[in-house]
C-alpha cells in the first residue's frame, strides 16, 4: 500500500491496488443543476470491507454514495462527471443498464422505507425482479435474508403480515434483508441508524459487521463512534473533497490532515 | 388594544358576533335537517316492494322505479370503469412524470376547469359528439357525459395522494433494480390505495346525483332495457319529468326516487369521509 | 444499450456467482417507455376533451352568432315562434340569482367557518363539519325538489303575499313586489341557491382559517382582545386574498347550476322587473327548451347560451386561481 499525498498537505488519500478495490472512482465531480457539489473525489473501495464516510453536514458523503448506483440519475438537474469503476466497468458512461447495475449494488437509506405488502413480499420484490424460484427457493432466499439481517427470530411466525405493522428497527432490518435477498456485491447504507433508538441502532450494527464476509460495505454515517467501531477503512469529507482516507484506525487515532484532525477531536461537526 | 374603547361596546359586539356564528351554523343544521325530514316524509310515502320490481307507469297506473334504478346504476358503472382508468393513469402522469413542468401546470389548470363547469354544458358537449352523428339518444352518450364528470374529480385526489407518498420509498424501490412502471404500480399505487379508492367514491357520489347532463344524452325511457345503445332509463330525468306533471302518483314516486339517490349519495359520502380520517396503518 | 453482463468466474463473494453468471437484466425496463406514454395520453385525452367542449359550444352556437350578431346578447327577446333569439335575459337572470345567492350565502358560510374553528366544543368539530359536507353533497336535483314542493309554498305564504299586500298601490314597492304568489320566482331561486353553495364556501373559508399559524392568533388573543376583533383585525386580513378565491369559486358554483334553479325559477324571458317576478337563467333556459327545441336556429341559440355560461364561469375560475392557488375546489 502506498500513502499518496495529493496536492498541498491538504488531502491524504490512500490508494488501492486495483485488484483490491471493487469500485474505484477516478477524479468524480458532481453538480446540482449549475452548483458543484464533488470535487475531483478519487477513492478506491476495498472489497469485502466496511468503509465508512464521515464527515459534517452537506460535505458530500451521501452525494458520493448516491453516484456508486447512479441513484441521482432519476433527477434531471443533477449529473456527474468523471469515472466510476466498478469491476472494471465505467457505470457513469452512456448505454448502462441501471436496472442490471442497482442490482449489483444495493442501498438502504436514512428512512425504514418498507413496501406496503407482506414481510415476505417485502424481501421477495427485488428476488422476482430478476430470478424465477420455485416456491421454496423463494422462501429459502427470504429465510435466508432475514436470518442474515438478524430479523428471523423475531418474525418468522408473521411473514404474512404486512411490513408497515413492525417497529422502526425491525423496518430497518427489514430494508437490509430486502437489499441482501439479491444478493449484491456491493451494499450502500446512507445513515441507516440515524432514524432508530439505541438499541436498535446496536442491532443494526452487530447486523452490519457480520455481512463484510460476504458483501463489500460503503456506509454513510454522522456518527464517528458508528464509523470506528464498524468500519476497516474510513474517507473524510469536506466541502466536496475526500480530504483523507485511510485505515480506519490511523485516521481516528493518528489523522494525517489538519482538517481532519480538527473533526475528529471535534473542533467543528 | 383598545384600551380607550368602553367595554360595553366591545362586550356587545363580541356577543352579537359569537351569537350570529352560533346561529349560522344553526340555520344551516336546520336547513338539513329540514331537506332530509321532508325527503323521508314524502319519499317513504311512495316507497314500496313495486318502486324496486316493476317500471315506470303511465300515469295513473301502478308501477316503479325499477328500470330507472337499473339504467342509472349500468351508466354510473360504465362511466366510473372509463373515468378511473382515464383519471388514474392521467393523475399519474401529473404526479410521477410530468412534476412542475409547464404541461403539467397547464393540464391541472384545465382539469380544474373541467371539475368546475357546469354539468349542463358537458351534457351539450356529449350531445354535439355522439347524439347527433350517432343519430339517436344512448346510454353510453349519458356514461359518456357523467365520466367526463367523474375524471377531474380522480385526477385530482389520485395526483394529490400519489404526491404524499415519501421519495424514499420509491428510490427504494429503484435501488433494487425496479423498473419505474414496476415501482409506480406494485409500490406507490399499493400504498396510496385508500387515497384512491376514497377519490372514486367522492366521484361517484359526484354523478349519481347529476341530472342535467343526461337530459340530452341519455334522454330516457319508458321500459326496463339494458341496451345502453339506446335511450336509457335513469333515476334523475325521470324525477324531473314526473316532479313537474300534474300526476299525484307520479309525484310520488319522484318523491320516492330522489330519497334513493339521496341516501345513495350521503352513503357513500359518508363512508368516503370515515376511510379518509383514520389512514389505513396496514 | 450493453446489459452489464458479469462473466467474472472467480470471485471471493460466496453466495454471489451463480446471480452473476445468470446475468442481471430486470425485465420489463423496456416497458417503462410505454407505461409513461399511456399516462401522458391520459393527461392529453383530458386536455382534448375540454377543448372539444369549447370547440363543439362555438361550432354549434355559430348559427345563432351569425343570424343575431352582437345584438343576440343585447337583446331580451327570445320567442321560438318568430324564430328571435335574444340572449340578455338569461345572462341577467345567471348574473342576478348569482349575485343575490352570493349576498345571501356568504355571511353564513363565514359564521360557519368561524364557528367550527374558534367556537364549536372539540368532539362536536366532526360531526358538525360532517353536517356541512353533506348539505353540499346533496344532489341538486333534490334541492330542486324541495325548493318546489317544501320552499316554494312556506316563501309564497309567509314572505311573498305579505311583501305584496304590504306594498301601498301604486308605489315602486308595488312594481317591485309584483307577481305571481307561488313562490316560484328569482328571490326564491336566489335562496336555494344560496343554501347550496354554503357548504362550499364555508369548507374553504375553514380550511384557510385553519392555515393561520396558531402563534399568531394566540398572540392576539394574549394581548386581550376579543374573538371578534381577532377575526376582523388578524384573521380575516392574514386569509384575504384566498377568502376572496373561495368567494369566486362559490360564486362558479351559482352560475352552472341548473336543476335546483330550473325547477323553482319560473321560467319566463324577458327582463325581470321585480323581485318576485319569474326568469330564467342560462342554464334553465336550456334545461327547459333543448330537448324539443323547435328547428335549427333554437338549437343553435340554446348552445350559443352554454358558450356564454361557459366563458363566464371560466373567467370566474381563472380568477380565483390566481388568487386562491390551488388550494380548494368547487
Amino acid at each position: 500500500m502506498t500513502v499518496q499525498t495529493l496536492e498541498a498537505p491538504e488531502t491524504q488519500v490512500l490508494s488501492l491496488p486495483p485488484d483490491q478495490a471493487v469500485i474505484q472512482v477516478q477524479d468524480l465531480k458532481f453538480f446540482y443543476g449549475t452548483k458543484q457539489a464533488l470535487f475531483d473525489v478519487t477513492v478506491g473501495f476495498k472489497r469485502n470491507a466496511v468503509t465508512a464516510l464521515i464527515g459534517p453536514s452537506g460535505c458530500g458523503k451521501s452525494t458520493l454514495l448516491r453516484t456508486l448506483n447512479r441513484m441521482y440519475s432519476l433527477y434531471p438537474g443533477q449529473r456527474a462527471e468523471g469515472q466510476v469503476l466498478i469491476d472494471g466497468e465505467d457505470i457513469l458512461g452512456r448505454g448502462v443498464d441501471l436496472a442490471a447495475l442497482r442490482a449489483r449494488v444495493g442501498m438502504v437509506f436514512q428512512k425504514p422505507t418498507p413496501f406496503p405488502m407482506s414481510i415476505f413480499d417485502n424481501v421477495a420484490y427485488g428476488v422476482r425482479l430478476y430470478e424465477k424460484l420455485s416456491r421454496a427457493a423463494m422462501a429459502d432466499r427470504v429465510e435466508e435474508s432475514l436470518r442474515r439481517a438478524a430479523l428471523w427470530e423475531e418474525v418468522k411466525d408473521k411473514l404474512k403480515d404486512s411490513g408497515l405493522g413492525l417497529s422502526g428497527g425491525q423496518q430497518q432490518r427489514l430494508c437490509v434483508a430486502r437489499a441482501i435477498a439479491v444478493k449484491p456485491e456491493v451494499l450502500l447504507l446512507d445513515e441507516p441508524a440515524s432514524a432508530l433508538d439505541p438499541i436498535s441502532t446496536a442491532k443494526l450494527e452487530e447486523t452490519i459487521s457480520e455481512l463484510t464476509s460476504d458483501y463489500t460495505v460503503v456506509i454513510v454515517t454522522h456518527n464517528m463512534g458508528q464509523a470506528a467501531r464498524l468500519s476497516d477503512l474510513t474517507g473524510f469529507m469536506y466541502l466536496g473533497h475526500m480530504v483523507e482516507f485511510g485505515e480506519t484506525e490511523q485516521v481516528f487515532t493518528n489523522p494525517a490532515t489538519a482538517r481532519a484532525r480538527d473533526y475528529i477531536t471535534g473542533r467543528f461537526g | 388594544m383598545s384600551a380607550g374603547k368602553p367595554r360595553l361596546s366591545r362586550r356587545l359586539s363580541e356577543f352579537g358576533f359569537l351569537a350570529f356564528c352560533w346561529a349560522a351554523t344553526g340555520v344551516a343544521l336546520i336547513a338539513l335537517v329540514a331537506i332530509l325530514w321532508s325527503l323521508f316524509r314524502q319519499g317513504i310515502g311512495g316507497l314500496n316492494a313495486d318502486v324496486f320490481t316493476k317500471s315506470t307507469p303511465a300515469p295513473g297506473s301502478q308501477g316503479g322505479l325499477l328500470n330507472a334504478i337499473l339504467g342509472s346504476v349500468m351508466m354510473c358503472a360504465v362511466a366510473m370503469a372509463g373515468a378511473t382508468a382515464v383519471g388514474v393513469l392521467a393523475g399519474t402522469w401529473l404526479s410521477e412524470f410530468a412534476k412542475d413542468g409547464r404541461y403539467g401546470k397547464v393540464v391541472r389548470f384545465l382539469n380544474d376547469v373541467l371539475l368546475s363547469a357546469p354539468s349542463i354544458l358537458i351534457g351539450l358537449f356529449v350531445y354535439e359528439l355522439m347524439v347527433r352523428p350517432m343519430r339517436g339518444f344512448s346510454g353510453y352518450a349519458g356514461a359518456m357525459a357523467l365520466a367526463l364528470l367523474a375524471i377531474p374529480v380522480i385526477v385530482r385526489t389520485t395526483e394529490d395522494v400519489l404526491r404524499l407518498q415519501p421519495v424514499s420509498l420509491r428510490e427504494a424501490s429503484v435501488a433494487l433494480g425496479a423498473p419505474v412502471w414496476k415501482t409506480t404500480i406494485a409500490v406507490i399505487w399499493k400504498a396510496a390505495q385508500g387515497g384512491m379508492l376514497t377519490g372514486a367514491l367522492l366521484a361517484f357520489a359526484r354523478i349519481s346525483g347529476e341530472t342535467a347532463p343526461l337530459l340530452f344524452t341519455s334522454l330516457n325511457n319508458q321500459f326496463l332495457s339494458l341496451n345502453l345503445a339506446k335511450p336509457t332509463a335513469n333515476l334523475p330525468v325521470v324525477i324531473f319529468q314526473f316532479a313537474l306533471s300534474a300526476y299525484d302518483d307520479w309525484r310520488r314516486l319522484a318523491w320516492a326516487g330522489a330519497m334513493l339517490i339521496a341516501m345513495a349519495v350521503l352513503a357513500v359520502t359518508i363512508i368516503a369521509r370515515l376511510t379518509t380520517r383514520e389512514p389505513k396503518r396496514s | 444499450m450493453n446489459a452489464m453482463k458479469d462473466t467474472v468466474t472467480e470471485s471471493p463473494q460466496a453466495g454471489a456467482p451463480e446471480a452473476k453468471a445468470r446475468g442481471r437484466t430486470a425485465k420489463g425496463t423496456v416497458f417503462d417507455r410505454t407505461f409513461e406514454a399511456l399516462c401522458f395520453g391520459a393527461a392529453t385525452l383530458l386536455l382534448t376533451a375540454l377543448g372539444g367542449l369549447i370547440v363543439s359550444l362555438a361550432i354549434g352556437g355559430w348559427p345563432a352568432f351569425k343570424a343575431f350578431g352582437f345584438h343576440f346578447f343585447i337583446s331580451a327577446e327570445w320567442d321560438p315562434v318568430q324564430e328571435v333569439y335574444g340572449a340578455s335575459g338569461a345572462i341577467v337572470g345567471t348574473l342576478v340569482t348569482a349575485a343575490l345567492a352570493l349576498l345571501f350565502a356568504l355571511p353564513f358560510a363565514f359564521g360557519i367557518a368561524i364557528f367550527l374553528v374558534e367556537l364549536c366544543p372539540v368532539r362536536l368539530r366532526r360531526p358538525i363539519g360532517t353536517a356541512v359536507e353533506l348539505l353540499a353533497g346533496i344532489p341538486s336535483i333534490v334541492y330542486g325538489m324541495w325548493g318546489l314542493f317544501v320552499f316554494a309554498p312556506w316563501f309564497a305564504k309567509h314572505v311573498q303575499l305579505p311583501a305584496m299586500m304590504a306594498a301601498p298601490p301604486g308605489s315602486i314597492w308595488e312594481t317591485l313586489t309584483a307577481g305571481v304568489p307561488n313562490g316560484a320566482n328569482i328571490l326564491s331561486a336566489s335562496l336555494i341557491l344560496a343554501i347550496m353553495i354554503l357548504p362550499f364556501i364555508a369548507a374553504t373559508m375553514r380550511e384557510l382559517l385553519f392555515t393561520i399559524p396558531p402563534a399568531v392568533r394566540e398572540s392576539a388573543y394574549g394581548l386581550g382582545s376579543t374573538t371578534f376583533e381577532v377575526i376582523r383585525k388578524v384573521s380575516v386580513p392574514y386569509v384575504r386574498s384566498g377568502a376572496v378565491g373561495a368567494i369566486m369559486l362559490g360564486l362558479g358554483r351559482a352560475l352552472g347550476e341548473t336543476m335546483a334553479v330550473t325547477f323553482i325559477i319560473g321560467n319566463a324571458h324577458g327582463f325581470p322587473t321585480s323581485i318576485f317576478a319569474s326568469g330564467a337563467t342560462i342554464a334553465s333556459t336550456i334545461a327547459n327548451e333543448f330537448a324539443e327545441a323547435t328547428g335549427e336556429l333554437h338549437t343553435a341559440s340554446l348552445i350559443a347560451l352554454g358558450l356564454v355560461l361557459f366563458i363566464i364561469t371560466f373567467a370566474v375560475l381563472a380568477l380565483a386561481r390566481l388568487l386562491i392557488g390551488r388550494q380548494a375546489h368547487a
